[in-house]
């Protein structure tokens, strides 16, 4: 050994704590051991491109035991050597993780489990970037069966057009109409209109407007008062519209008074209470409830009954028609309620579309009845070996299903 | 053009609606949401509207001393103080649900047991329903009995220890006979509410104008 060698030794040896102190805070930062996560990041498909799905493999670790494992953290960056920050953490069980992000941007992830004994990180993946779409494939099924059903029922209107007779059955309720408006009448006494808890966006409110109408027109017609309250100021504005519209009808304007087309209040069993005292105090000949309608109806109803009030109800919401059969004298089911404008008015037009959906109830009754045996059918096949029809059915039954 | 400009546009908005549901990208991806919030802006000024109309028409029957007046006076108060508390409190703790401010106060003592007390009042009313719907005049009143009956000793735990087999008949009922009624149902609103929809957008349907 030459004597510089010697002193390089000497030198190294003298460093060597020095070397050792830098040392360590390096081999603490370094990464912690990697875990196979087969971790995998693709754009969200059928998205407005502001999210990334990012999946991976079960850990071994990953026993369902909160305490050992509570789960994964999403790591995220910009850059493959950039800082990773957390995009989001996923309870243990789970294998999947959607991160909301800007819309073209690269990005790149990494998985850390958080175990007990273990927080060890994935291998880096990427550049994922996150794309829109300009159609959502999953919702084929539903624009075909919208274009197939939106031509029927414009068909079946055309149809009306030229003038053939349309038949439709009789909808008792919307015949007692006349019924319940001459009784109040006789009686002398008011009638009460309750469009529930429906705002003006839901469809069965629309349709209550078109009764509330005919209602009106006939209560302006007998000189009967009206009372409509409401949960909703912005039905309210449509219903004062309505009712007043209506008593120029048949030239009875001066009988409208603002205030009895009003508003209550918009909480639930505040709305009940305050229908359930008009009731008591001014005792109506007849109470009408159509529109949307929660755990206040039975309230109601039970209410008019008890003052003797004849009673039409009619609602969509299927927990309250139950209640609304046993308490009321008619009650409008479901989609006897949507079809009442078109009833009540007897526009052939309208009469028309009311066709076009009674054909297309028609074919879904066909279908699910074809669909029935086909799945039978195709399981008893299974069983004997022939699996064919069994998929068949499968891929019609995946066909439908919707995201 | 009174009943023109609506229509269109109703017709605009209702096919955009549509298209927005399966167009995903921007700026049609989100604005079935920006219409919404169009909505809430609309909804918030029409509460003007509401207190308009309820303080106005309660305030003209205890003017004219009308009958039931007395009750038009305590919702007019009750509105009054409601309201003097809500700004109190927001002007004094800067929350309108700061325990303790005058305002929980009256939510906590006076709004929840109301409420509590309406929604309580409904077993009762199950009860005298129930009553009326289950006397067996008919066939079907006493199918509807028995079934009833049924379902509701199945579901509890007495059933079970009447007869073994009664949990198990209730579910068939649920699942089998119920859900098909209902779903029924479900598909005929479905339907009604498409092809009302349609009606609407394609200005077949102008009651809502009036």
């Amino acid at each position: 050994m030459n004597r510089a060698s010697m002193v390089l030794a000497a030198l190294l040896l003298a460093a060597a704590p020095l070397l050792a102190a830098k040392a360590a805070p390096a081999a603490a930062a370094r990464p912690a051991p990697v875990f196979s996560a087969g971790l995998q990041g693709e754009d969200t498909p059928n998205d407005e491109g502001r999210s990334i799905t990012i999946t991976w493999t079960k850990s071994p670790l990953d026993g369902g035991d909160a305490t050992t494992f509570k789960g994964y953290q999403v790591l995220r960056a910009e850059q493959p050597a950039g800082q990773f920050t957390e995009a989001g953490f996923v309870i243990g069980g789970k294998t999947q993780y959607q991160d909301n992000v800007d819309e073209g941007k690269p990005y790149y992830y990494r998985l850390r489990q958080l175990a007990a004994t273990d927080s060890s990180e994935s291998e880096v993946i990427g550049p994922v970037r996150a794309t829109a779409q300009w159609f959502d494939r999953s919702r084929v099924n539903v624009l075909v069966l919208t274009v197939i059903l939106s031509f029927l029922l414009i068909w079946y209107i055309e149809r009306a057009k030229k003038g053939e007779e349309l038949f439709i059955r009789k909808i008792q309720g919307l015949d007692a109409i006349d019924e319940a408006v001459g009784r109040s009448t006789e009686l002398g006494k008011p009638i009460l209109y309750s469009f529930g808890l429906g705002e003006i966006r839901d469809i069965v409110t629309v349709a209550s407007l078109a009764i509330l109408r005919q209602v009106a027109v006939k209560c302006a017609q007998h000189g009967t008062e009206l009372l409509v309250p409401n949960w909703d100021p912005l039905v309210m504005a449509a219903a004062q519209e309505t009712v007043q519209q209506a008593y120029s009808e048949p030239g009875r304007p001066d009988l409208y008074k603002e205030g009895n087309v009003s508003f209550l209040t918009s909480d639930q069993f505040g709305y009940a209470a305050g229908v359930d005292g008009m009731m008591l105090r001014q005792k109506p000949g007849a109470v009408f409830f159509l529109g949307y309608f929660y755990a206040e109806a039975l309230l109601m109803s039970e209410t008019g009954h008890s003052v003797g009030a004849i009673q039409i109800a009619g609602t969509t919401a299927i927990t309250q028609l139950p209640f609304f059969i046993a308490s009321c004298d008619y009650t409008l089911i479901g989609e006897e309620m949507l079809a009442a404008s078109c009833y009540l008015k007897r526009d052939p037009q309208l009469l028309g579309s009311l066709k076009g959906e009674d054909f297309v109830k028609a074919v879904l009754i066909w279908g699910f009845a074809a669909m029935a045996v086909l799945g039978t059918v195709g399981m008893l096949m299974a069983r004997g070996g022939h699996a064919w029809l069994g998929g068949v059915f499968q891929a019609i039954q995946n066909w439908f299903v919707t995201a | 053009m009174k009943k023109e400009i609506p229509l269109a546009i109703t017709f605009l908005t209702g096919v955009i609606i549509v298209v927005t549901f399966f167009i995903p990208h921007q700026p049609l991806g989100s604005m079935q949401q920006r219409l919404l919030i169009w909505y809430s802006i609309v909804l918030g000024f029409t509460t003007l509207l509401g207190v308009d109309s309820l303080m106005g028409s309660n305030f003209r029957k205890v003017l004219r001393r009308s009958p039931g007046w007395g009750y038009s006076l305590v919702v007019i108060l009750g509105f009054l103080i409601t309201m003097v508390t809500g700004l109190w409190s927001w002007i004094a703790t800067k929350s309108l649900i700061t325990l303790g401010s005058p305002f929980m106060f009256i939510y906590t003592w006076m709004i929840v047991p109301l409420t509590a007390t309406m929604f309580a009042l409904l077993a009762f009313f199950i009860a005298s329903a129930a009553y009326r719907a289950f006397r067996a005049r008919t066939l079907e009143a006493t199918l509807l009995l028995v079934t009833a009956a049924i379902v509701m000793l199945g579901r509890v735990p007495i059933g079970a220890k009447i007869w073994s087999q009664l949990p198990a008949i209730q579910d068939w009922v649920m699942e089998i006979p119920q859900m098909a009624a209902k779903r029924g149902i479900f598909i005929g609103v479905a339907m009604g509410t498409i092809a009302m929809s349609l009606r609407v957008i394609l200005g077949l349907e102008r009651t809502y104008l009036s």
